[in-house]
């Protein structure tokens, strides 16, 4: 019980921190840079978990409905269920497992070998120079990626619908884009902003708090995943009752 | 005048107390030397100089100004007067030598480039590191290491330096090379305080020695005083007896 308090108090003062931070100058090469490590270099990995979420899932449904002469649905609950679910929960978890493993062993190393220590002996804040700028890049790349995995599962579900369901391609993908609302589009995209700060700031904390040397190092890697991808999770189904609330009410 | 004074210094993790009210004083341009056993504390009193650990009760003070109650943002001005030099060299592994000396410089001072580079290539001159600057860290042998760990500590021109164990697992050369390093420092006034095993080093840079042992100082002076107070724990302990 007081090492979950430690764990939320632990969070919430980093995230204070981070926002602090967030005023002043900030330092626009290192943001770039992680663009580059946490968005460009998860690109394929996104990729083909996309195109493999979205053929299986026109697969299934085209199965499953067949039996009642309902493949023309296959279209609208595909696309649906990608925008709004498996696009940003799935490219989340892949993120969560590559980039936010990736920041708490190099923050992590950077503690055993006391180069955290070194930032703030040479008067600069380890929050503005490796928090701050890990956080932002997952913040603009996850939004980014869930766009290309969404696009990337439809196209995926459009080949088995033509292919396997015999759909006419037009149909397809007229059927799949007239038929959505907004609500659709934002409710996936505003999710994914918030699993960017449940990958980058558990991650983060665990790196800045490694004990015993690199041993310590593996064991914040493995929190970090766990944590993130629980937070995802657990977090899609409070976002998900959120927009259904909010849509009901607009 | 006392540049750092700490009083009253006490520390502890856990159950383990290692710091029971230390008390000593550095004045300026002097360097004091820190020994004592393994797990003494030593290098969490230094790192507790600026602010790197906090006591748990106590004074730290620079100058007369009370560093004990500073947040991070506070330490800034403080960290740009008071250097610390890591026993590892603790060098931004991502960034070559040249990046490492120059990261000081882009952050606090109006320097073009140009005069960035003059001066770090000068630095790396004086400390025996020419036409390394193009390499990453892990390319380093340990001494070269630490000897770019105190260029980059002392780029900004301190008044005081920490070294942590700055000679520890280094061949003769790279020890000598280092002691004439910290001694020339000495020799432009800057202050000094050295955590220290290596016990020629020690009596060689510091004007006064200071041993820690049972979370307290034990002896603290010049070698001439510590031998006239009777028994002479230091000779002890540079001499591996039990004290």
């Amino acid at each position: 019980m007081t090492q979950t308090l430690l764990f939320f108090g632990g969070l919430a003062e980093l995230f204070t921190l981070i926002l602090k931070n967030l005023k002043g100058k900030l330092e626009s090469r290192l943001i770039a840079e992680q663009v580059f490590q946490i968005g460009h270099r998860s690109l394929p990995l996104v990729i083909i978990t996309a195109a493999s979420t979205g053929m299986v899932m026109a697969l299934q449904y085209g199965l499953g409905l067949e039996r009642f002469g309902g493949t023309i649905y296959v279209p609208r609950l595909v696309t649906v269920t990608i925008l709004r679910e498996m696009g940003p929960v799935f490219t989340a978890l892949m993120l969560a497992a590559r980039v936010g493993a990736g920041i708490a062993s190099e923050i992590g190393s950077m503690m055993v070998t006391q180069q955290i220590d070194a930032i703030r002996a040479l008067g600069t804040s380890p929050i503005k120079k490796i928090v701050l700028p890990r956080v932002l890049a997952c913040l603009i790349s996850l939004p980014l990626l869930v766009g290309i995995a969404n696009l990337v599962a439809f196209l995926g579900g459009l080949a088995i619908g033509v292919t396997e369901l015999k759909l006419d391609p037009q149909f397809y993908v007229l059927k799949a884009i007239t038929n959505l609302s907004m609500m659709d589009y934002f409710a996936g995209f505003a999710k994914s902003f918030f699993f960017a700060l449940f990958i980058a700031v558990p991650a983060c904390y665990y790196g800045l708090n490694v004990q015993d040397g690199t041993k310590g190092v593996g064991v914040a890697t493995t929190k970090a995943v766990v944590t993130s991808s629980i937070f995802i999770l657990i977090g899609d189904f409070f976002l998900t009752k959120l927009f259904w609330v909010i849509e009901k009410w607009t | 005048m006392d540049l750092v004074k700490v009083e009253n210094f006490y520390k502890r993790y856990g159950s383990k107390e290692v710091h029971k009210g230390l008390s000593f004083a550095v004045k300026k341009g002097e360097c004091l030397g820190l020994i004592g056993g393994s797990g003494t504390g030593k290098s969490v009193l230094l790192r507790s100089l600026i602010g790197l650990e906090k006591p748990d009760s106590g004074s730290v003070s620079y100058l007369g100004q009370e560093l004990t109650h500073f947040n991070e943002d506070d330490f800034v001005s403080i960290r740009k007067k008071i250097a610390y030099a890591f026993q590892g060299g603790a060098l931004f592994d991502s960034m070559t030598v040249f990046e490492n000396l120059a990261y000081p410089l882009r952050e606090h001072t109006q320097l073009s480039e140009k005069e960035i580079q003059t001066k770090v290539l000068s630095l790396l001159s004086q400390f025996g590191l020419a036409g390394n600057e193009k390499l990453y860290p892990g390319n380093l042998s340990g001494g070269m290491q630490k000897r770019v760990g105190l260029a980059r500590a002392i780029i900004l021109g301190p008044e005081v330096i920490l070294y942590d164990e700055p000679t520890a697992g280094l061949d003769p050369y790279n020890t000598r090379k280092i002691q004439e390093m910290i001694l020339h420092l000495k020799n432009t006034g800057v202050t000094s305080i050295l955590v220290t095993h290596d016990m020629p080093v020690a009596f060689t840079v510091c004007d006064r020695i200071a041993m820690l042992g049972d979370g307290r100082i034990r002896a603290i002076g010049t070698i001439a005083e510590i031998e006239a107070q009777g028994e002479n724990i230091i000779a002890k302990f540079a001499a591996g007896e039990k004290f």
